[in-house]
């Protein structure tokens, strides 16, 4: 056998299905992994998540389990949440930052039991987290192999994962925590997801991926389960107005040109920061930003028109740049034209003229529009059955 | 019972302490020290190492005490005395040669050597000034700059630029480089060479040959410009100083307690619109005393273990953590029946300041052993000899020997419970070959470790400086971003130790100029 | 007799360079060569028949690419091709791959330090912070900060804008970063002995310093300021050898007239009344022109081809003073097949960059004990590449040259001069440490040039054997290289210029310092500015 840093992609626990899933061989890597970016056709996928069920691989996500005497102390260190509020059995979104208050990365904080976490999120970072825990009695143990993972999104997906035996889901809420004997091991579920949908997150152990896999798309075969790759989950979770490090957001660690990071308020995640939970990293500076006002704003903005407002400028009346589109995508399901931006302070209040600078091409004719765009108030989509609990059979 | 009666609670009776002490009472504030040792002076200190006889315990020698520090406080109005000022240094080589250095002359070497000296000390005087002025102010804001700052900046570089073109231009072609290489270039004399490299290695974990270590001479030189043309023996030991900066803070006004040993920096409860502050501190008794400004003499690790890395951002304790501060410097000390005799000297040798190194290369091969975690087969010191100026020292017709003996890593691979009588035995070898027959007459000696330091001032690391003097973490770095202006990332904490800004050694400038900072509210941000 | 506009000394890439800018503008340019070939230190020289050494400098990646394209340097036959992989064997069998995707690099790391492999990003996102502020100043005339001069102040200004936008506390650990030694600075990043091996070669590849000696972290920038195609850091193979950028070089420089004559050992540069108006071979012949430029490094410039009285004191005291103490030595070998190393896959990609041999960062500074002390390191840092895996124009099909940089070699022993014996010796420890790790690797030889600083001195010019003309220390850097006086290209007599390596940016096959001379020289000839501004960076 080759050594395992020789081999370039390496396969998820689910690699043999993913393998005979993906029809269209459309690959990413992914962590080092071997992702699909699509299996058959990236609208049917984007409309198994919104009208049925979509099954989307996330084992490459990074996690790491934290326990110790120390773990809520040493997470409250870390995130800007107080994460004392966060009750066993249940999961809280969360970001954190460096010294200087710009964000890190942001991602899922699960309270697996007393005294006992798992942190999920796209970039690596247990150097921080190892830095961070220089004096206190916790152990952090990157769990990102150990545990294989999918999102079970779409309005039949309560359904189907009853139909696989997981009795009693329906009374999970959103953000909590359940854990079903399967295949002879323990399945832990959490009412999570990306997709701003009803939906739900497995994580096992990887000896049971398969069986795992194989007993859900039984199940939900007559609720039209169908596997998801990453380019439908990139629409639904603009949808759904998510943000993702990297894309939205440089993680300030890597960060080269100073001035370039994001605090939380910079990116609308104001509410995740609890000055009165005691310290914690970037406090000093995110009080201070609070008290001399922040850089950016950051804004969900609905474009005129159905072109995509992809890495465009967003100016305002003088078309000066106000500032520019992070992410963008038509949104079928809430059919408008979501684009993410990020802008200069003070743009970005409700009552601000905005023209996106949209560039689109027709047979080989470009066309350039400044097209009007309107600040959004709540997210694009939001249906009542991603918190109806129980959610309603279908 | 509560002390919120106090405005600022100074941890630590170190001379910086004290200094800082005195200036923030003379300031208006109410002042408390608290000090773990049943004396003043931290580093400071006299010790009585062996019955009757008594000697500095770490620093033995007074270099560079700023002398407006010295006439701000009135520390020989307070009891400071001289038993010798201006001391000789004779440079010995193992083969009996010798240079000596008296009131900024030199006698030993070649007339070219001579006049070389002269040039480099012309030049290095010149430095020293900038140099001096440079560390008498907080080091200024770079890049989010007030205007005190933009003016301490200009300030500088009309220091600079005042050398002229020529002395401008050999400080900032030496400023980053390594002593090894300038005096190479610059002297024949191969002792004359080690005894100037021994001023930039002293108390650092480099070598002649590390690049900085003109910047290392530079700052032991740095007070050079302001008279003295060699050290002072303090009388009664450097203990004695650390009591006339006790007196001088009590006298302005400031209360200094005994036995009360800081384990923890208080803050305040968190509020949900403000950073957390220093509150109080917490002795090891249990005893909370409040106040609302908390200055600590500590070394940077100690100071913010005593914070508790909760309180504090994880880039900063990651800082603090890489901050460079492991001892690489013993002490000596000896009790001897009658004075030694050095070979190829005269009487007067006992008197000076003995530099013990022969040429840059075996500095730098002692140094050389330090780095991988040995001590030195060949240990290069420096001597004094107190008990020739002052008898109190010893019984009657005794002497007491001090000697800084380089290279003792603090992480010894063997651990210095295994190597401490070695290494001892090898220093008493090392001064038979200069001194025959001294082994005969040692009474009673001790050797300090690094760790024995450590564990007996409560610096970490054991570090002569309370950190490397090297570039990167002096001047505007110093002690580490963040906390490079005494004010720290917690509010109404203050560093006013040799961590930080200008650093190690007797000045007293880094608790002056911390004391300004906290008169003048300054925060790190 | 024919007088020309300006004869530069020395067909180095800096030379050649200076004199293509010089002839671009206009100017009628003498290139004189000691050797019988042109190339100085960038240089291919077919030595076992069939196979080609790249024998002084081995890689390219610090050739400014705004040059390169100006000149043509494609179109006149340059091809650099980027490599990829790198790998440290350790003494007990492992190894460490610096796979050319991060994402195996972080599970090679993770491998010997989870933390480490962590740590990996921060590493390079620190790194290159810095990289990207020092590529800045590459391709222009550092200011003198002792100057009034209104240009001097505006470089000033320009250099304290750029320094200023890292931000206060990136300003202070840019302080930090010029300042320490690497060892200490990857204390701060990694864990693993061989991690910090890894990473710590860059700091002290042709210099006089250990990993643990301050200044040495500002090296490794040195190692890193370069690119391939806008990939900064990456480095390639020049096809056909390094004497592919001196060759291209020169037909740039043919094509705009230019002329070059080798066997040419000038002598002396001719001086009349306080200026240069040519010089003069060890032949006796004479060339006359009113500007002279030197490629050769700043101690044989001013020492060796001058009348002493003809030069101010100083600038003879400083030259004297000048450091260039050679530190690095070289083997080249012609394989008979590609050697097989422990733990790694025949054939590996691994294999098709910088390959090294030592463990740690102790074995590393015990390595430079020994220079110090005046023997060749027992135990050397090696940089050991074979260019045939990548480029299949160096030697016979199947066949292999392998260029191997050795650090530490002093420029003489402490025993006494080099000799045969002893440079035999050297290249036998040399040999001894690969084969440790590579069980064919002796049986593979069938030829292998060995070179000490002795060697690059007598054969190259460079004095010491210094490969880049003057140690990168703060003293000979920036506004100080190669030392103060002389720091903007200009020597102490009009007409008198430097162009070599021993002139800010300093080493390396980066081409800046012949054209931010030919720049000084057209300035003072009040000619028009031919040199490509920088790209711009944000």
């Amino acid at each position: 056998m080759k050594p395992h840093s020789e081999v370039r992609l390496l396969d998820t626990p689910f690699g043999s299905r993913v393998r005979d899933a993906c029809e269209v061989h459309q690959w990413e890597d992914w962590k080092g992994y071997l992702t699909a970016a699509a299996y058959e056709d990236v609208e049917l996928e984007y409309f198994a998540v919104r009208n049925a069920t979509g099954v989307f691989d996330l084992s490459p996500m990074t996690k790491y389990r934290i326990t110790g005497p120390d773990a809520q102390a040493f997470l409250n260190r870390v995130m800007t949440r107080n994460v004392r509020r966060l009750a066993p059995g249940r999961v809280g979104y969360t970001v954190w930052c460096n010294d200087a208050g710009m964000v890190l990365d942001d991602g899922t904080l699960f309270h697996l039991a007393e005294g006992e976490y798992r942190l999920c999120a796209q970039e690596r970072c247990l150097d921080w987290l190892q830095w961070s825990a220089l004096g206190l009695d916790v152990a952090i143990a990157d769990e990102t192999a150990d545990v294989a993972a999918l999102a079970v999104q779409g309005p039949t997906s309560c359904a189907t994962l009853r139909a696989m035996g997981l009795d009693g889901l329906e009374r999970l809420k959103p953000f909590g925590i359940a854990r079903f004997p399967f295949d002879g091991g323990e399945l832990l579920v959490s009412r999570t997801g990306f997709t701003g949908d009803l939906g739900y997150e497995l994580w096992m152990a990887p000896d049971h991926a398969e069986a795992l896999w194989d007993s859900l798309f039984d199940a939900g075969r007559d609720r039209l389960i169908r596997p998801m790759g990453t380019a439908a989950l990139e629409l639904a979770r603009i949808e759904a107005g998510f943000i993702q490090a990297g894309v939205d957001f440089v993680p300030a660690e890597q960060v080269l040109r100073h001035g370039r990071g994001r605090s939380p308020f910079e990116l609308g995640l104001g509410w995740l920061v609890d000055f009165g939970k005691g310290h914690f990293t970037g406090r000093n500076a995110l009080l201070k930003e609070k008290e001399n006002g922040s850089r950016y704003r950051f804004v969900r903005l609905d474009v005129d028109g159905n072109k995509p407002a992809e890495e465009s400028f967003i100016l305002d009346k003088s078309a000066n740049v106000v500032g520019h589109v992070t992410s963008a995508a038509w949104c079928a399901s809430a059919k408008r034209n979501l684009a993410l931006a990020s802008l200069e302070m003070p743009w970005g209040r409700p009552e601000d003229d905005l023209f996106a600078e949209i560039y689109y091409s027709r047979e080989q004719r470009w066309t350039r529009l400044e097209t009007r765009c309107t600040v959004m108030r709540g997210p694009a989509w939001d249906p009542p059955r991603r918190r109806q609990t129980p959610p309603a059979d279908f | 019972m509560t002390d919120a009666a106090f405005d600022v609670v100074v941890i630590g009776a170190g001379h910086n302490g004290l200094a800082c002490a005195s200036y923030l009472a003379r300031g208006g504030r109410k002042v408390l020290v608290l000090e773990a040792a049943d004396r003043p002076g931290g580093l400071a200190a006299t010790r009585e190492f062996a019955a009757g006889f008594r000697v500095s315990a770490a620093a033995h020698l007074l270099t560079m005490l700023d002398a407006g520090v010295a006439r701000d406080l009135g520390l020989e109005g307070h009891g400071l005395e001289f038993a010798a000022r201006n001391l000789k240094t004779v440079a010995l080589a193992d083969n009996g040669e010798r240079v000596v250095f008296e009131d900024g002359a030199i006698g030993g070497v070649s007339a070219k050597d001579q006049a070389a000296f002269a040039e480099f000390r012309r030049q290095n005087r010149r430095f020293a000034k900038v140099l001096a002025g440079f560390c008498s102010r907080p080091s200024p804001r770079l890049v989010d700059r007030r205007k005190s700052d933009t003016l301490a900046l200009a300030r500088l570089a009309w220091d600079v630029r005042s050398l002229g073109r020529a002395d401008m231009r050999e400080l900032l072609r030496v400023g980053a480089i390594n002593i090894y290489d300038v005096a190479q270039e610059k002297f024949e004399s191969a002792l004359l060479k080690a005894a100037v490299s021994m001023d930039a290695v002293l108390g650092s974990h480099m070598g002649p040959r590390s690049p900085n270590t003109v910047y290392s001479y530079l700052h032991r030189h740095m007070n050079d410009d302001a008279g003295a043309a060699g050290p002072a023996v303090v009388k009664g030991g450097m203990g004695a100083l650390g009591e006339a900066f006790a007196a001088a803070a009590e006298a302005a006004g400031a209360e200094v307690r005994y036995g009360s040993r800081a384990v923890r920096i208080d803050l305040s409860e968190p509020s949900s619109n403000e950073a957390c502050r220093a509150a109080g501190v917490t002795l090891a008794d249990g005893t909370r005393i409040e106040t609302g400004l908390v200055v600590s003499n500590a070394d940077l690790k100690t100071t913010f273990r005593m914070v508790g890395p909760l309180n504090l951002d994880a880039g900063f304790v990651r800082r603090v953590h890489s901050f460079r501060a492991r001892g690489v410097t013993a002490k000596l000390h000896l009790a001897l029946d009658g004075l030694p005799e050095f070979h190829g000297g005269d009487a007067g040798d006992a008197g000076a300041r003995l530099l013990l190194a022969s040429s840059m290369d075996d500095i730098e091969s002692a140094f050389d052993h330090a780095k991988y975690g040995r001590f030195s087969p060949v240990p290069v010191m420096e001597i004094s000899i107190p008990t020739v100026y002052d008898a109190s020292l010893a019984p009657d017709g005794k002497q007491v020997l001090s000697a800084l003996v380089q290279y003792a890593p603090y992480d010894l691979k063997e651990g210095w419970d295994a190597g401490r009588e070695t290494f001892k035995a090898i220093c008493l070898q090392r001064l038979e070959a200069v001194a025959p027959g001294i082994g005969e007459s040692v009474r009673a000696s001790e050797l300090l470790t690094p760790p024995d330091l450590e564990a007996e001032f409560g610096v970490r690391g054991g570090h002569w400086h309370h950190g490397e003097i090297a570039l990167d973490q002096a001047l505007f770095t110093r002690p580490v971003p963040g906390a490079n202006r005494y004010a720290t990332p917690v509010r109404g904490l203050y560093l006013c130790g040799a961590s930080s800004h200008p650093g190690g050694g007797i000045l007293g400038l880094a608790g002056r100029n911390a004391a300004r900072a906290v008169l003048a509210g300054e925060d790190s941000g | 007799m024919k007088k020309y506009d300006a004869i530069v000394i020395g067909a180095g890439h800096n030379g050649l360079c200076n004199a293509a800018y010089l002839a671009k503008s206009g100017l009628d340019v003498l290139v004189l060569e000691r050797n019988p070939y042109i190339g100085g230190a960038s240089v291919t020289r077919e030595l076992h028949p069939g196979w080609k050494y790249t024998n002084c400098s081995y890689v390219c990646s610090l050739l400014r690419p705004e040059i390169s394209r100006d000149l043509e340097l494609a179109r006149h036959g340059l091809q650099v091709i980027p490599y990829h992989g790198g790998v440290t064997f350790t003494r007990d069998g492992d190894h460490f791959g610096n796979y050319p995707d991060a994402e195996r690099v972080y599970r090679e790391i993770a491998r010997h330090s989870l933390r480490d492999a962590n740590a990996h990003d921060r590493f390079e996102t620190d790194v290159m912070k810095q990289t990207r502020l020092i590529r800045k100043f590459l391709m222009s005339t550092p200011p003198d900060p002792t100057s009034l001069r209104p240009r001097d102040l505006r470089g000033l200004l320009e250099f304290a804008s750029a320094f200023t936008e890292m931000g206060e506390e990136g300003l202070l650990d840019t302080i930090r970063f010029w300042t320490m030694s690497i060892g200490d600075f990857l204390d701060e990043y990694f864990e693993t002995d061989v991690i910090k091996a890894h990473m710590s070669g860059s700091g002290i590849i042709g210099t006089a310093l250990g990993v643990y000696s301050p200044g040495t972290a500002y090296v490794l920038l040195h190692h890193y300021m370069g690119e391939v195609d806008g990939s900064i850091g990456a480095w390639g193979f020049a096809r056909g050898g390094m004497g592919s950028v001196a060759d291209a070089l020169a037909a740039s420089f043919q094509s705009f007239g230019g002329e070059i004559v080798c066997d040419a050992d000038v002598h002396r540069v001719i001086v009349e009344r306080g200026r240069v108006r040519g010089v003069a071979l060890a032949n006796g012949r004479e060339y006359r022109a009113n500007v002279v430029v030197s490629n050769l490094d700043p101690k044989r410039t001013f020492l060796q081809c001058f009348d002493a009285g003809d030069l101010p004191a100083e600038v003879v005291r400083r030259a004297r003073n000048f450091k260039i103490r050679g530190s690095s030595g070289k083997l080249n070998i012609a394989l008979d097949g590609l050697p097989t190393f422990n733990g790694i896959a025949p054939e590996s990609p691994l294999m098709r960059n910088d390959m090294h041999c030592i463990d740690s960062l102790e074995r590393l500074e015990r390595a430079y004990d020994d220079w110090k002390a005046g023997t060749w390191s027992e135990d050397p840092y090696i940089d050991m590449l074979i260019p045939t895996t990548v480029d299949p124009s160096m030697a016979p099909p199947g066949k292999h040259m392998m260029t191997i940089f050795v650090q530490y070699c002093p420029p003489t022993l402490a025993s006494g001069p080099w000799t045969p014996e002893a440079r035999d010796a050297f290249g036998q420890t040399v040999i001894d440490q690969v084969a440790e790790h590579s069980p064919n690797f002796k049986d593979l030889i069938l030829d292998c040039e060995v070179r000490t600083p002795h060697e690059l001195e007598d054969e190259v010019g460079l004095t010491e054997g210094n490969i880049f003309h003057g140690e990168l220390t703060f003293d000979q850097l920036l506004f100080n290289r190669p030392f103060p006086g002389c720091a903007q290209y200009r020597g102490p007599l009009r007409g008198f210029y430097l162009c070599g390596s021993g002139t800010h940016p300093g080493g390396g096959v980066m081409a800046a310092p012949g054209a931010n001379a030919a720049r000084e020289i057209l300035m003072d000839l009040k000619r028009p500015d031919v040199i490509p501004a920088s790209y711009p960076d944000d």
